[in-house]
């Protein structure tokens, strides 16, 4: 079982996972990204590369399935205006044993936010807005995985 | 070939993206990005820092050195920060 969405609306992680924990597996793990009121940050937009964005995530969950052998994988993504407070991201991964379930939860977000073609820009509550710079501890993050 | 671009390169050049015939010479990715800095001084400032600038051709990550060699779409952008 495997969904890949990306989305305007808001999104319930909890009921995205349900599904997962009704493979047979003994192991079900998230992930959930939140938008993060960063000293006066009101809200998060998220830019995208529509005719890239989900056939780049596809292929992570894909690499995913395959490396830990899962059952499910579910993945969501909101683009557009998200308040403070609010989901940005959910990752979800089921599997026979824990390891394989955390791992491959890990191995998403880490993936995702190297790879797939998203830009934050931030609104504060002063009027002013700032695009994201990307931190290299997470390249270091999504790196490690390839050389594992 | 169509060119996009994404978030401060997108802005910094004013257009989201744009059709351009590029000149024979013009073989691989950087030599795309140089050809466009001499374009304007809104591209000059997109471009202003190539180890900033991140590619996709067809949708596909590429790395600067890469060929063109018939690609369609060629994508400009900052290192992303989605998640």
């Amino acid at each position: 079982m495997i969904h890949v969405e990306v989305t305007n609306g808001a999104f319930d992680g909890p009921t995205a996972l349900a599904p997962l924990s009704r493979l047979g597996g003994g192991a079900v793990a998230s992930f959930t990204g939140i938008a993060r009121d960063d000293g006066g940050v009101i809200a998060i937009e998220l830019e995208h590369y529509p005719a890239m964005t989900k056939a780049s995530l596809d292929t992570l969950v894909n690499e995913a399935v395959a490396r830990w052998s899962l059952l499910g994988s579910v993945l969501i993504h909101r683009v557009g205006v998200i308040s403070v407070g609010e989901p940005i991201v959910f990752v979800g991964t089921a599997a026979s044993h824990r390891a394989e379930a955390l791992e491959a939860c890990a191995y998403l977000i880490d993936r995702l936010k190297t790879t797939a073609p998203f830009w934050k820009k931030e609104h504060r509550l002063d009027g002013s807005a700032q695009w994201v710079e990307a931190k290299a501890s997470d390249d270091a993050r999504g790196n490690e995985w390839s050389s594992q | 070939m169509k060119l996009v671009y994404f978030a401060r390169v997108r802005e910094a050049i004013g257009v989201d993206s744009e059709e351009r015939d590029l000149p024979a010479e013009v073989q691989t990715v950087a030599d795309c990005v140089i050809w466009l800095t001499a374009q304007g001084a809104n591209y000059a400032t997109a471009f202003s820092e190539l180890p900033r600038l991140r590619f996709a051709l067809d949708q596909q990550m590429v790395w600067e050195e890469t060929l063109l060699e018939g690609a369609s779409e060629l994508a400009i952008f900052p290192p992303v920060t989605g998640g």
